[in-house]
């Protein structure tokens, strides 16, 4: 495996930028919520992915609008990942009108179809066998496209996962697990919950080729990805892929955490994805502090504007309640 | 006009949607049957024999089997039906939506609501249901309460194999996810069905006998009894006017209102446990829309709130039967 220096100079100075670009927008737009939630603008619970943008961002380095991702309740990074309207997200995460699923998903549920996020998904466990079925669209229509099931630590025990996982390698069908393990599973740990040695060696055992990297490693992440896409695409087979990541923050915003030590939290905090990308680019010399600072200033303008936007925003017309169940009924 | 099986209707309605529509597959346990055996695969068509001859006809991309694990079966059908396929998933036996109940109801069933109408879901769920069949308490159900209380599932118990071909056209070209309750005692009963195709309409009853003096509603496999029940009847004067609903969700009010209207008398046959079951949903509508009309209380002619039991004879005495659907009519005419 080529080390991470070597790889950002694989890749152009646009290529990290907008990596960079996705990162620091989870970061910002996490931050945001967290805020909002504070204030009370934002209803029921929110679970923000800061400290896991790595993950999603490399994951989604290399899809298409075209490809399929199924999320998880923790889905807000995998939305922005894929190239998801940041304000159309505001819009949904506090229920107005112009939300990306009309206010009527909110924050577990947001999608938008036409990136190939099929939905943040407040089962756990819910995602997976739901990309199988799109990898199965991408085979019958022989289309090269390829379908991610993101899901925790927590969503790998599941049996609907084990399920999903059979039948990818049954029907032969471009399918790639994405286990972010993050060390917990709401309030209990993977190495409790986790009966397996580790994800990666439980999916493997199920017949899928699967691999391990480090989740905070944006390059590692991208060159596990190449080699799942390339397992993919070129043979229309599935592949799991464990990225191990830290929750920087509780299970829900607002969670004490009583479980986790002082230490713990320190140490999980200091494993910081975008620094350690700022770090690696400026390194070799492809993006300059400055650079990377501008970007900054430009995102939290962004994440300003969609923030004003969402709180201006009305609530859904209530002539909205009883539309959409069906397309017809 | 031929003479067909309920289960040759639901055949050649698939068979005809999938020549017409490339995007039309079919998938579940043994739909093909012997993958991977030394006889090869194609030979069983579904367990009941309801799909015999797709295989062959469609191949193994069309015809997908796959493991007995449920949950997988519909979540892969329902993320295929997000995509742009339009799956036909087969769950052998209703009984054991109990396995994957997450994948219709929270996932599949809320696909269009939750994402504000952005998503499209043609899923088609065919299963098995009733007693009868001699197969114990986890094979032998009729839980179509469980779906008609699911906003965004159709719900469809077609208890004849004319309305069985148009009922799963209908299923097939529409957008929505739509369970589809085959009724395994019918399985073997034939009826007129035209060779081409052509559509049922959801939402629409039908009145398989007009009369004027007490209206009976059943479905599945109870339309036939009330049906034979009200036949025998008729002998002694009784008019019974019989109404099959055809789906459950959604379900022709209309129909039923003015029928009651009429009769003023309402007797519902349901093969269901008595509680929050369908007898009870309908009972509830008659009794908010046309209670001034009513001449007599509403009867239900229902299952025991029991499982379902093995032994024969408690299992004949389980299910609605003439005795107690007749018994039930005539205490509502002497009120």
């Amino acid at each position: 495996m080529a080390d991470g220096a070597s790889q950002a100079l694989q890749m152009s100075r646009d290529e990290l930028r907008r990596a960079y670009r996705r990162m620091k927008t989870i970061r910002m737009f996490e931050e945001r919520v967290e805020k909002e939630f504070a204030a009370g603008n934002i209803p029921g619970f929110a679970h923000v992915y800061i400290g896991q943008e790595a993950s999603g961002v490399g994951v989604c380095h290399d899809l298409t609008d075209e490809d399929y991702i199924g999320s998880t309740h923790r889905g807000h990074g995998h939305c922005i990942a894929k190239g998801c309207d940041v304000k159309g997200m505001m819009l949904e995460i506090m229920g107005k009108a112009g939300g990306l699923c009309h206010g009527k998903g909110g924050s577990m549920h947001i999608a938008d179809l036409s990136k190939g996020m099929l939905g943040a998904n407040a089962i756990v466990g819910g995602s997976p066998p739901i990309a199988v079925g799109a990898a199965l669209t991408a085979k019958m229509r022989k289309n090269g496209r390829v379908s991610v099931a993101f899901s925790g630590d927590g969503a790998s025990n599941q049996g609907t996962t084990f399920e999903a996982m059979n039948m990818a390698v049954v029907l032969k069908v471009p399918a790639i697990f994405v286990f972010e393990n993050n060390g917990y599973g709401e309030h209990t740990a993977a190495s409790y919950a986790v009966g397996a040695p580790s994800i990666a060696e439980r999916a493997r055992s199920f017949g899928l080729m699967a691999d391990c990297v480090d989740g905070s490693d944006f390059f590692a992440v991208v060159d596990g990805m190449r080699r799942a896409l390339d397992r993919a695409r070129s043979e229309g087979l599935p592949y799991a892929l464990e990225t191990t990541c830290t929750r920087h923050l509780g299970h829900f915003v607002g969670d004490p955490q009583p479980y986790r030590t002082p230490d713990e939290l320190a140490a999980a905090r200091a494993v910081d994805p975008i620094k350690n990308f700022r770090a690696r680019v400026t390194d070799v010399k492809l993006l300059d502090l400055a650079e990377l600072d501008g970007i900054d200033a430009e995102i939290a303008a962004e994440i300003e504007d969609a923030a004003q936007a969402a709180l201006a925003a009305p609530f859904p017309d209530l002539s909205t309640l009883e539309t959409d169940v069906y397309s017809r009924y | 006009m031929p003479k067909k099986s309920y289960r040759q209707a639901i055949n050649e309605a698939i068979r005809q949607e999938m020549r017409r529509d490339p995007n039309v597959i079919v998938l579940g346990e043994d739909v093909a049957g012997g993958q991977g055996s030394s006889g090869g695969p194609g030979k069983v068509g579904s367990v009941f024999g309801v799909l015999a001859g797709l295989y062959d006809e469609f191949g193994a991309d069309r015809v997908l089997d796959t493991p007995i694990t449920e949950s997988a079966i519909i979540g892969t059908a329902g993320g295929a039906a997000m995509t742009g396929l339009r799956p036909i998933a087969e769950i052998m036996f209703a009984d054991f939506v109990g396995v994957c109940f997450d994948q219709i109801y929270n996932q599949a069933a809320k696909f269009r609501y939750m994402f504000g109408g952005r998503a499209k879901t043609p899923l088609v769920i065919r299963t098995t249901i009733g007693a009868g069949f001699r197969a114990g308490a986890q094979h032998s159900q009729t839980l179509h309460p469980l779906f008609t209380m699911v906003p965004g599932l159709k719900v469809v118990m077609p208890a004849n194999a004319y309305d069985a071909k148009g009922l799963m056209i209908e299923a097939i070209r529409d957008d929505d996810p739509v369970v589809f309750l085959e009724s395994k005692l019918l399985y073997d009963s034939d009826g007129e069905v035209p060779d081409e195709p052509y559509r049922v309409p959801f939402g629409e009853a039908n009145v398989l006998r007009e009369g004027k003096d007490v209206t009976v509603i059943g479905t599945g496999f109870m339309v036939a009894r009330a049906a034979q029940v009200a036949a025998e009847l008729a002998k002694s004067g009784i008019q019974c006017e019989v109404i099959d609903p055809r789906t459950t969700s959604p379900f022709d009010e209309d129909t039923l209102i003015e029928s009651v209207q009429k009769t003023g008398r309402l007797v519902v046959v349901d093969e269901s446990p008595p509680r929050c079951g369908l007898a009870a949903d309908i009972s509830s509508i008659v009794a908010e829309k046309a209670f001034k009309a009513l001449k007599a209380p509403i009867r239900k002619v229902t299952c025991p709130h029991t499982p379902v039991p093995f032994a024969p004879n408690l299992e004949d005495e389980y299910m609605p039967n003439p005795r107690r659907i007749e018994a039930a009519i005539r205490e509502v005419l002497a009120a």
